[in-house]
């Protein structure tokens, strides 16, 4: 058997195995929906109508303020799951099992695919709710069919770049509690970037950071996708920040993984 | 020895962790088909040897061959012909013991139906069958390492690493292990083990390795190992651990139990060499509560070396 379908057989069978943990501890997929899911509800309904009539636009309010914040929200559920997906290989790293499958005749990298295919599915997943819940509470997009498919094609670019920087972090991590600390920064880019208010209202220090990360680009190229607003140069440089990302994540995580484990 | 094709050989093996030696030099000779152990105590580095030997670590020096592959340029070589069950339990806690068996199948790429077929067959034959749907949280210690030595043999190694396969396990548990290490090699199966029991060597090893301090200290068949202290000990059993301080003072070469307060005094055989040790005693004027005479195990071959090993460690 060639090297690629070693790999591709048996990430399948890691990510089988990643998905039965996740059927198996559910628990941890809904405290990482949760998250975004109380962050939407909360910005809607208590900042929301104050927020919505600071945007300047001409209806204001809570409902334009929804429409808004919505492709930030997306976003923060990607960067939260991936979270999780540090936390559960942490988990997995301080268990035997690495150990025994460190000692089969395996593709190596098989074990690190399978929990970034299923932290990607674990995102899709979690976006849908997010997204129902989202115009539950009066998100209206103006996105056709092909915008609804490359927005979700944008989601699950960054969800593979974050997941491999996260599988990285997991690794790096001597405890699950520092791997659980390690992606806080990911949770709160978001926050500092043109997610829950525009960059121009920022003072002018923030607004550099906030218009230089990465996380705004790809929320202004989700916003444009869902809502119709102007793309620019936004969708080439969120490329771009996610191949960077995934490279490095994915170089860094098989370096940790293929160094002698401690023990 | 005969000529018998070797399972695994090394030589010069040498590992060091933050600049600290743990294995300084060591040679290896493992006939296939037999039962070899690796006797030490605890952090003698016998796990050392195993994670080098299995892949699981590089080593820092030295020559080794493993089922004909070398670990440091072919471990997918090597890691084809082995099975590992590590001290620490190696099965997924998320998964039915069925679905660890049929994950090791997967990843051996065994086909399903003849996955499901081994999967079967072995939860039957470590009595397993009952708990196959459960997760093995729900499992006691005893399946737990079953469970975890089912998974090893998913993949029909031809050598297996048992790290401490009985340790932490209640004496039926243990003797139920030891019967399933014989079928192995009945079947043709080299055992690398390693243990800290000298009667789990004794029981089941054909050649014997004493490791301490990451050095080779003793090799050879369980009665050649015997035949190199040719006296025993005498076991003195003392009331309190005033006596047994005292009496190891007096009595020079020996090994103590505090918690037991009794002390293991080699001797050579003869009446006088028992005679010369009541005499350094009274010299001590101890409280001997009891004493026995013991022909020779391999606890005595163990103390005498690994006890010898010690203080020359700390001379100056």
């Amino acid at each position: 058997m060639n090297t690629l379908s070693l790999w591709a057989g048996d990430s399948a069978t890691m990510l089988r195995r990643n998905l039965r943990h996740m059927l198996r501890y559910p628990s941890m997929t809904v405290i990482l929906v949760g998250m975004p899911l109380v962050l939407l509800l909360l910005f809607v309904y208590v900042f929301g109508g104050t927020l919505g009539a600071g945007l300047g636009g001409v209806s204001g309010g809570r409902a334009a303020y929804v429409d808004y914040l919505a492709p930030g929200i997306l976003l923060l559920t990607v960067a939260a799951v991936s979270q999780g997906t540090a936390i559960s290989v942490a988990m997995d790293m301080t268990g035997g099992i690495i150990a025994r499958f460190r000692t089969m005749a395996i593709s190596r990298a098989s074990v690190l695919t399978g929990h970034v295919l299923g932290a990607m599915i674990q995102t899709l997943l979690a976006i849908a709710v997010v997204t129902g819940v989202a115009l539950l509470v009066g998100w209206r997009p103006t996105a056709g069919p092909v915008e609804w498919i490359a927005a979700i094609g944008v989601l699950a670019m960054v969800s593979w770049a974050l997941t491999w920087l996260t599988v990285a972090l997991g690794l790096v991590s001597e405890s699950v509690e520092t791997a659980s600390n390690l992606p806080m920064p990911l949770i709160l880019l978001p926050f500092l970037s043109s997610g829950f208010v525009p960059t121009d209202s920022m003072p002018t220090a923030l607004r550099w950071f906030a218009e230089y990360q990465p996380f705004t680009p790809i929320i202004e190229t989700l916003r444009g996708l869902l809502m119709g607003t102007p793309i620019g140069n936004s969708a080439i440089i969120s490329i771009a920040w996610c191949a960077a990302i995934s490279l490095v994540g994915y170089l860094w995580a098989r370096a940790l993984f293929n160094r002698d484990p401690a023990r | 020895m005969t000529a018998s094709p070797r399972a695994i050989t090394a030589t010069g093996l040498r590992k060091s962790f933050s600049e600290k030696a743990v294995l300084d030099g060591i040679d290896l000779d493992v006939a296939e088909g037999k039962i070899f152990a690796l006797l030490g105590p605890n952090g003698a580095g016998k796990t050392t040897v195993v994670n080098i030997l299995s892949t699981l670590i590089t080593s820092d020096g030295g020559e080794m061959r493993v089922a004909g592959h070398d670990p440091a340029r072919d471990p997918d070589g090597v890691r084809g012909a082995i099975g590992v069950t590590g001290q620490f339990s190696a099965v997924d806690d998320l998964l039915t013991g069925e679905e660890n068996l049929i994950l090791m199948a997967d990843l051996g790429h065994l086909g399903r139906s003849e996955g499901r077929r081994r999967a079967a067959k072995l939860l039957r034959r470590f009595d397993l069958a009952e708990a196959a749907r459960k997760t093995p949280a729900t499992y006691s210690g005893g399946m737990r390492r079953r469970l975890d030595l089912a998974m090893t043999l998913m993949g029909d190694p031809r050598i297996v690493f048992l790290d401490e396969p009985t340790t932490g396990l209640d004496p039926r548990s243990r003797r139920t292990m030891w019967e399933i290490i014989r079928d192995l090699v009945a079947g043709g199966v080299t055992i690398f083990l390693t243990t800290q029991h000298l009667e789990e060597a004794d029981e089941l090893a054909d050649r014997i390795a004493i490791l301490d301090g990451g050095r080779l200290v003793a090799e050879g068949t369980p009665d050649e190992l015997k035949r190199r202290i040719p006296g025993g000990h005498v076991r003195l059993r003392f009331d309190d651990p005033g006596g047994l301080e005292s009496a190891a003072l007096a009595v020079g070469e020996s090994s103590r139990d505090d918690a037991a307060l009794t002390l293991h005094v080699p001797i050579d055989g003869s009446v006088g060499s028992l005679k010369a040790v009541l005499d350094r005693l009274d010299g001590g004027s101890s409280s001997v509560g009891g004493l026995s005479v013991h022909t020779p195990d391999l606890d005595d071959v163990f103390f005498a070396l690994t006890g010898h090993h010690e203080r020359e460690k700390e001379k100056p």
